[in-house]
């Protein structure tokens, strides 16, 4: 609650910011400190655990946790990424603006106890991408990638409305908590419906085969809104998906209908994901596929429901937003997007090497980093739920293929000679990294640190 | 609480190294790999005094993941433990004079991989175990693709990716257990009883892991590369003690958790383990490259363990731990006298070598001891392992144990072989500039023909140490 009344309201205030601030650098501490107020706020919430807003929002303590995370994590991304926005356009405060715009969409979809408060979340998430992604207006890709987001992602919001429209002729409800799809038979609009929604979250996750619009639009949009989109707002969406399946089609026999389905878009994703990214030549475009990658073993706790898969949700979402967003930030530093463009890194630059190392080895899934819990609860969520095993064979040996185009990275920066072009790195820019590397690490220590809270 | 310092001196060490400058580094991994030693040598005799219990040391970690920071050691697992902290003061002492570029992270790698192997054989939490299981890998992992030689990139990351899939699948295995018992605790591993039917999968999950690691015919195709490509040192680390923690994962974790599996397939991994046994000797008799020919009779010496560890019986076990530590020793002990060739020479072929016996008795005379000794004649440390595993083959299956012994007499055949064209022979050019052994290199091979004169005249403090570990057998025969 707090939490989304603060950063809509800090979306409007930078908004007004631009206006009177012409320094670029303080812009982006307004954002900080409205990232840290608001973070505060959210906390609050705790003591509001429980409480439900006209049947639209519901506040849990699962939702404050995930929203921390989020915020958290917005707050590293501006640490990291903030002063790249500069290079992008004129418009910096209107940057910062949407970015929180999208927060206060992601804090709705970790609260919405109703479905019409779902669509808004999603849209709100959705429509300031389509502007971010199209922020480089004199660039051809940037305004492809913006076009063709915007021309997906519309048709999946209407696939998504269909489904709710489906849903509600079917249950004649709105609210989650009176949809009650598990008590009797299941009605064939609803069935419609839940596969509709489906279908339409896997488009907002970018999970296989909904996937053909994200390696072009990461690619193409500016590296730096790249680095959210593919992060805090891939988190985002699942919390919705997992929100909406764990809540309103869970219960009964009803989840036999669609868990098999959640199960083969997984191994899809899983599948698609890992071995295009194997044949990618730039680590931007790597980044893209890894992340569709990385959206597989999500969707595991999606299609897992019990209390590892809520866990392991929240943990993967700090994990792999953490990391990317360290990752994306260090090749924000770089001039070449190639994995060549990488070599000799680790001569010239051993810290950002290291950090990179150790936020690699933490999307593949290595102990002692964040990544690996992340993946052992997802994977141990699913084994609970029994009949996955399948599905969980899958998954690590794909996880044994994301380790070439990951390590590859690792390769170039160590093995290999190079002089990498590496634009300035400032004393707090490291200082950022190295806090980045430490909550991952801490994180794969000791994953309770975060989860004492939920 | 000594076990945890056992693991704790060389992390520390470690990181620090990886801040200092110059031959810092250098001095800090010899004290510090010291330090870990004399740990060693005082657990063993606590282990004597008062007993495996006094060992243990458990630390609450995390609740919700039913894991604990909980580690001890047995018998066999002190046992490897005093071979890994022989061994790296040995390597440490044998390298000293060498330089390395980036010298501390080199000694900071090596020591976190001691750090890592020593977690191994003292975790007695599944997860925990997990941990260290991929901690000891990749500091390897950088070793070999920094210091190693022209293929290195390619053929770490081939080694890497092998070891690497077993051991995700050895993590499902372990999710799965851990699913039903609610605890990663070995006690309530080992004591979970599950259907055939799970063990007879859940076997493979485990066994593709340590058959990489050891490795077992045909998982095995990684190694010989990648001791060849990787730095000496890094090799004496790989083959002296990396490959005893797939033999180990299978003794401490395999067949003690799932013995009806284990037992079901015994005779598959048996008839793997010794075609290794012939096809590696073969191998190693036709290779000229010195490095591929100890790699290869390495893979002949570890399947001849494999085998006697299916044999199912408590004689077979006891040969096998046995062994492990002293065909650690050897092997390393071959390895140090490679890496002085090699250093020296600058080669690694074979036919290039000779006469060195004329230009370096003491280093020949190490030399012929340490191949007598791999070759498991008796009277050195080699023997007793071997004698006990052929016994325990032979009540198992007589023909087994014929074939498994036929790869004694190739490994003799290539041994000598070896010793042949190193040492005996015309000198050329190029072996007459050969140098005889410097102070800490003669000091490295004494230590180790110390160690396998007296444990081959009397072995009795190694078989004491492994008489407790096999209390459990009961269940899997």
């Amino acid at each position: 609650m707090n939490a989304l009344i603060s950063s809509a309201l800090f979306g409007v205030f930078l908004m007004f910011v631009g206006l009177f601030v012409k320094n670029k650098q303080s812009i982006k501490y307004f954002a900080m400190a409205g990232a840290i107020i608001a973070f505060g706020f959210n906390l609050l919430d705790f003591a509001n655990v429980g409480e439900v807003l006209y049947g639209m929002i519901e506040v849990s303590r699962f939702s404050v946790v995930f929203n921390a995370v989020a915020i958290g994590a917005t707050f590293l991304y501006f640490l990291l990424c903030g002063s790249s926005f500069a290079k992008v356009g004129e418009h910096v405060a209107d940057y910062f603006a949407l970015t929180f715009f999208i927060l206060s969409g992601i804090t709705l979809a970790s609260t919405f106890s109703n479905l019409l408060m779902l669509f808004l979340a999603i849209e709100i998430i959705s429509i300031p991408q389509y502007i971010l992604a199209g922020a480089d207006k004199r660039n051809q890709k940037s305004n492809e990638a913006s076009l063709k987001y915007f021309l997906m992602g519309s048709f999946s919001t209407g696939i998504l409305l269909m489904g709710i429209a489906l849903i509600y002729g079917a249950s004649g409800s709105f609210n989650l908590a009176e949809i009650g799809l598990g008590t009797s038979e299941l009605h064939p609009l609803a069935l419609c419906g839940i596969l509709l929604m489906a279908f339409a979250l896997s488009f907002k996750v970018s999970a296989a085969p909904f996937h053909f619009w994200t390696p072009d639009v990461y690619d193409g949009s500016p590296t730096v809104f790249t680095a959210y989109m593919a992060t805090v707002v891939k988190a985002g969406s699942f919390i919705a998906f997992a929100r909406l399946f764990h809540t309103a089609f869970a219960g009964g026999t009803i989840s036999q209908h669609w868990a098999l389905i959640i199960a083969i878009i997984t191994a899809l994703t899983l599948l698609v994901g890992n071995i295009t990214a194997v044949f990618q030549q730039s680590v931007k475009r790597m980044l893209a596929y890894s992340s569709i990658a990385q959206a597989g073993f999500m969707l595991f706790a999606i299609v897992a429901m019990n209390q590892a898969a809520t866990e392991g949700i929240v943990l993967y979402a700090a994990a792999y937003s953490v990391a990317s967003i360290g990752i994306f930030a260090v090749l924000l530093k770089l001039q070449d997007y190639t994995f060549d463009g990488f070599n000799g890194l680790a001569k010239s630059h051993p810290l950002l090497a290291f950090v990179t190392t150790v936020f690699l080895l933490s999307l593949a899934g290595i102990p002692l980093t964040a990544g690996f819990f992340a993946k052992y609860f997802v994977l141990s969520a699913a084994v609970q739920q029994g009949g996955l095993l399948w599905l969980v064979i899958l998954a690590v040996l794909c996880a044994a293929i994301s380790v070439y185009y990951y390590f590859r990275v690792i390769t170039a920066m160590y093995f290999k000679a190079g002089t990498p072009q590496v634009a300035e790195v400032s004393g707090g820019f490291k200082a950022a990294l190295v806090l980045a590397v430490i909550v991952v690490i801490v994180l794969g220590v000791y994953p309770n640190a975060l989860f004492c809270w939920l | 609480m000594l076990t945890v310092l056992l693991i704790l001196i060389p992390l520390v060490a470690g990181l620090i190294s990886f801040g200092l400058k110059g031959s810092g580094a250098r001095a800090l991994a010899l004290i510090a790999s010291i330090a870990t030693l004399a740990v060693g040598i005082g657990a063993w005799c606590q282990f004597r005094l008062q007993g495996a219990e006094s060992l243990q040391f458990t630390a609450a970690r995390i609740p919700q993941l039913g894991s604990q920071f909980n580690v001890g050691l047995d018998g066999m697992g002190l046992m490897l433990c005093l071979l890994t902290t022989i061994s790296f003061p040995l390597i440490f002492i044998t390298i000293y004079s060498r330089q390395y570029e980036q010298q501390n992270a080199f000694y900071g790698l090596m020591l976190l991989s001691q750090a890592g192997l020593i977690g191994v054989f003292t975790a007695y939490d599944a997860l925990l175990f997990y941990v260290f299981w991929e901690l000891a890998l990749i500091p390897v992992y950088f070793l070999c693709s920094m210091w190693g030689g022209e293929k290195r990139i390619a053929v770490t990351f081939k080694f890497f990716l092998y070891t690497f899939i077993g051991s995700l699948l050895m993590l499902v295995g372990l999710i799965y257990i851990y699913n039903q018992t609610h605890s990663f605790e070995w006690s309530v591993f080992t004591s979970l009883s599950m259907g055939q039917d799970e063990q007879s999968w859940l076997f493979w999950l485990f066994f593709v892991a340590f058959a990489i690691k050891m490795p077992v015919f045909p998982f095995h195709t990684w190694q010989p590369d990648t001791y060849e490509q990787s730095p000496t040192p890094v090799t004496m680390v790989l083959s002296g003690i990396m490959v005893k923690m797939g033999l180990f994962g299978v003794v401490r974790w395999l067949l003690p958790v799932l013995p009806q599996g284990a037992y079901m397939w015994s005779e598959v991994v048996m008839v793997l383990s010794i075609i290794g046994i012939i096809y590696a000797s073969c191998i190693a008799m036709l290779q000229q490259d010195i490095k591929k020919l100890i790699a290869y009779s390495s893979i002949a010496h570890i399947g001849l363990m494999a085998a006697a560890i299916f044999a199912n019986n408590e004689q077979s076990l006891r040969g096998v731990q046995v062994q492990m530590f002293n065909h650690g020793i050897n092997i390393i002990g071959l390895w140090i006298i490679v890496e002085i060739i090699q250093q020296r020479l600058n080669i690694k072929n074979l036919n290039e070598m000779g006469g060195i016996a004329s230009v370096a008795p003491r280093m020949a005379i190490f030399l012929v001891i340490i191949s007598l000794a791999n070759i498991a004649l008796p009277l050195t440390n080699g023997f007793i392992g071997e004698f006990l595993m052929f016994s325990g083959l032979f009540q198992y299956n007589v023909w087994f144990a014929a074939v498994a012994g036929l790869g004694i007499i190739l490994s003799a055949i290539y041994t000598l072989n070896m010793i042949q064209k190193v040492i005996f022979g015309e000198a050329n050019s190029l072996t007459n500039t050969f140098t005889d052994l410097k102070a800490g290199e003669t000091f490295s091979l004494s230590v180790i023909v110390a160690i396998i004169l007296v444990l081959g005249v009397y072995p009795k403090p190694m078989l004491e140490l492994v008489s407790q570990t096999t209390a459990w057998l009961d269940k899997v025969i």
